[in-house]
């Protein structure tokens, strides 16, 4: 029990320490730091619009943690999540409005789904090959792939997907009343439950199946893990394939849920700001969850306390990378105090 | 074909293919040294970023490009000096570390701009340039190709620089030492701290140049996030590169050339969709990776902290 304190307090100090000097900088550009992190709250934890906006954003950023999470634990850096979650996105918004009247909605939506892991994984799949069989660097092959899904997501919609009617490069709206059914007439709808449940789905697999062992021998030690007997290309395979097809959840989820459209300009970019909140949970499935929480809060408190501080928002980015700096020496202060004893 | 070969088309596509490839060159000259030297920095974003601001800041006050570029140059090596603190002097995860200071410093430029110019939005002036005696007489392509801002010559010149540095110093063997064996280096009684060290500054003075030149010379302002992906696509650049100064320039040029083709072509009235013209370095990228790519080719000790005396 001792541990699991000592270890919450290791997650957490960087959260603290990154507001204080947060606070420091908002001081020095002359705001009122209590006033703005008051505000953060007020609009987020202490509002129940607020509240329910934070976990409808939390469910994208989840099933992309879960995502990362396995790739993470087998030692794969598949940093092509952005690319894998737009397209599926993309493909999604383009066969959703026909499908949802096509079939019965609860097939459609499966349906739907199922698409997206697909397109996403087949994105995945150069990649992963090419690292299965070659030992091509992923973390060239997946950036790489990410940014040739943008501008395929930007053409498709602008051309096949796009809405002819619309002026705006945009993909046909998903109706309103077709979106996924909310909880209790609130803000929140079931993709969020969903996410949630997948982030804690894929912990338990990595930590307590004999395929997550295998997967975390792999990321440990391939060489030990051929050694004892595991198919290292095949496992390789297997973690980019679920990999991506989590990340492409994740888009499906946003359009399904919340957005219902793509337009050609849009790429959110949530997987590079997930990747950190992965590293601060330390791979830990229900701790992500509490980080992407915090992040959610952040983002949606912060923009509304930046705006009435009449400061541009990206100063959410600079709290982030101190909080990443100070997790990076802590985590280094901890291993060498355990060292010494 | 006619319209192809016009002067005003040949003008167009020669200095969008310069715009775009001299930030990937710079950068990408300075990320293959660091990691050369054993450190991944994927805070290359942020350091060019950085770099444009100080870069552009600078030129605004003082009137000088010179002293423009030189600020950015500084501005680069501030940050990298802060990737040294983390990941050379203390051990510290470099992709963490990396990432943190591409959103940290895209955080702080963007601050930066809107306490100092969110109301103004100052531009610079015209830029010197420097013609090439002779060659830049040739007729059609001779100005456009041959009259280029000093540092653009400085760039390619840097490639040969480079090249001559790796192959035939000391100073090229024992960075390649810091990144395969690094215990090795240490035992010869070299410095690894001190090789990586020089080895990431000089990264941060590219990669802030790269950007100030993006600012100075290529926009003529400073926006907020506006090295727009150059640096990831600069990291890709030197890992395909292999240790090869000339590679980044090949895939500098390659990715320039297909930028610039976008525009070029439009103005020469072909109306080919630019999503798609843009997917071009991209699929070149892949093509080299999936024939070339068995084995990347990368030093072993690649993004480890060197801890003497651990295993």
């Amino acid at each position: 029990m001792r541990a699991r304190s000592r270890d919450a307090l290791r997650a957490l100090a960087p959260i603290i320490l990154a507001l204080l000097l947060g606070g420091v900088i908002l001081a020095a550009l002359g705001r009122d730091p209590i006033l703005f992190y008051t505000r953060v709250l007020n609009r987020t934890v202490f509002n129940a619009s607020g509240l329910q906006e934070v976990a409808v954003l939390m469910a994208p950023l989840l099933l992309i943690a879960a995502s990362l999470i396995v790739c993470f634990r087998a030692g794969l850096w598949n940093l092509g999540t952005d690319g894998q979650f737009l397209l599926a996105a993309v493909f999604v918004s383009a066969y959703g409005p026909a499908l949802v009247v096509a079939l019965p909605y609860w097939v459609a939506i499966c349906a739907l789904m199922l698409l997206a892991a697909g397109v996403a994984a087949a994105w995945a799949a150069l990649p992963a090959l090419l690292r299965a069989w070659h030992g091509v660097n992923e973390i060239i092959s997946t950036l790489m792939m990410s940014f040739l899904a943008f501008s395929l997501s930007a053409f498709l919609v602008k051309t096949y997907f796009g809405d002819p009617e619309n002026t705006v490069p945009q993909t046909l709206v998903l109706p309103v009343e077709d979106r996924l059914p909310r909880i209790a007439e609130s803000l929140v709808h079931v993709g969020v439950v969903f996410a949630v449940l997948a982030v804690l789905v894929v912990h338990l697999v990595m930590t307590r199946t004999a395929f997550g062992l295998r997967l975390r021998i792999v990321g440990h030690n391939p060489r030990a893990a051929e050694h004892v007997g595991l198919h290292v290309p095949r496992l390789t395979l297997a973690v980019f394939g679920i990999s991506a097809a989590l990340a492409g959840l994740g888009g499906a989820i946003e359009i399904l849920g919340v957005r219902g459209v793509v337009r050609a300009d849009w790429h959110p970019g949530f997987g590079l700001l997930v990747v950190p909140l992965v590293f601060l949970a330390r791979f830990h499935g229900v701790a992500v969850i509490g980080f992407v929480a915090f992040f959610a809060v952040l983002t949606i408190g912060g923009e509304s306390a930046a705006r009435r501080a009449d400061l541009p928002n990206h100063f959410l980015l600079v709290m982030m990378a101190m909080i990443l700096g100070i997790l990076a020496l802590v985590d280094h202060l901890a291993a060498r105090a355990k060292e010494r004893g | 074909m006619d319209t192809l070969l016009t002067t005003a088309f040949m003008t167009a596509f020669i200095a969008g293919t310069i715009a775009a490839t001299l930030p990937l060159l710079l950068a990408g000259l300075g990320e293959q040294m660091s990691e050369k030297a054993g450190v991944l920095n994927l805070g290359l974003e942020g350091m060019m970023l950085v770099g444009a601001f100080a870069g552009f800041a600078v030129a605004l006050e003082s009137g000088s490009f010179t002293l423009g570029f030189l600020a950015g140059i500084a501005g680069g090596m501030a940050v990298a000096a802060l990737m040294v603190l983390a990941c050379v002097v203390l051990p510290l995860n470099q992709i963490v570390i990396g990432i943190g200071i591409t959103l940290g410093m895209q955080g702080a430029t963007s601050l930066a701009h809107h306490v100092m110019y969110s109301e103004s939005y100052p531009r610079l002036p015209r830029q010197p340039e420097f013609a090439v005696p002779l060659l830049s007489e040739i007729p059609v392509l001779g100005a456009s190709l041959f009259t280029q801002n000093p540092v653009v010559w400085l760039s390619f010149a840097l490639v040969a620089v480079m090249a001559w540095l790796y192959r035939a110093t000391n100073i090229g063997l024992n960075l390649s030492a810091a990144g395969e064996k690094p215990a090795a280096l240490d035992l010869a009684g070299v410095g690894i701290t001190l090789t990586r060290s020089a080895a990431v500054l000089t990264t941060g003075a590219l990669a802030g140049l790269a950007g100030a030149y993006m600012a100075n010379i290529g926009a003529g302002l400073f926006v907020p996030f506006m090295t727009n992906g150059a640096g990831f696509m600069a990291i890709v650049l030197a890992m395909l590169a292999r240790g090869r100064p000339g590679w980044v320039l090949g895939g500098a040029l390659l990715v320039g050339v297909a930028t610039s083709l976008t525009t070029a072509l439009q103005v020469a009235g072909l109306n080919i969709p630019t999503d798609l013209v843009q997917m071009l370095p991209f699929i070149m990228i892949m093509i080299v990776l999936t024939i070339f790519g068995r084995r990347a080719g990368l030093p072993a000790a690649l993004g480890h902290p060197y801890l003497r005396g651990a295993r």
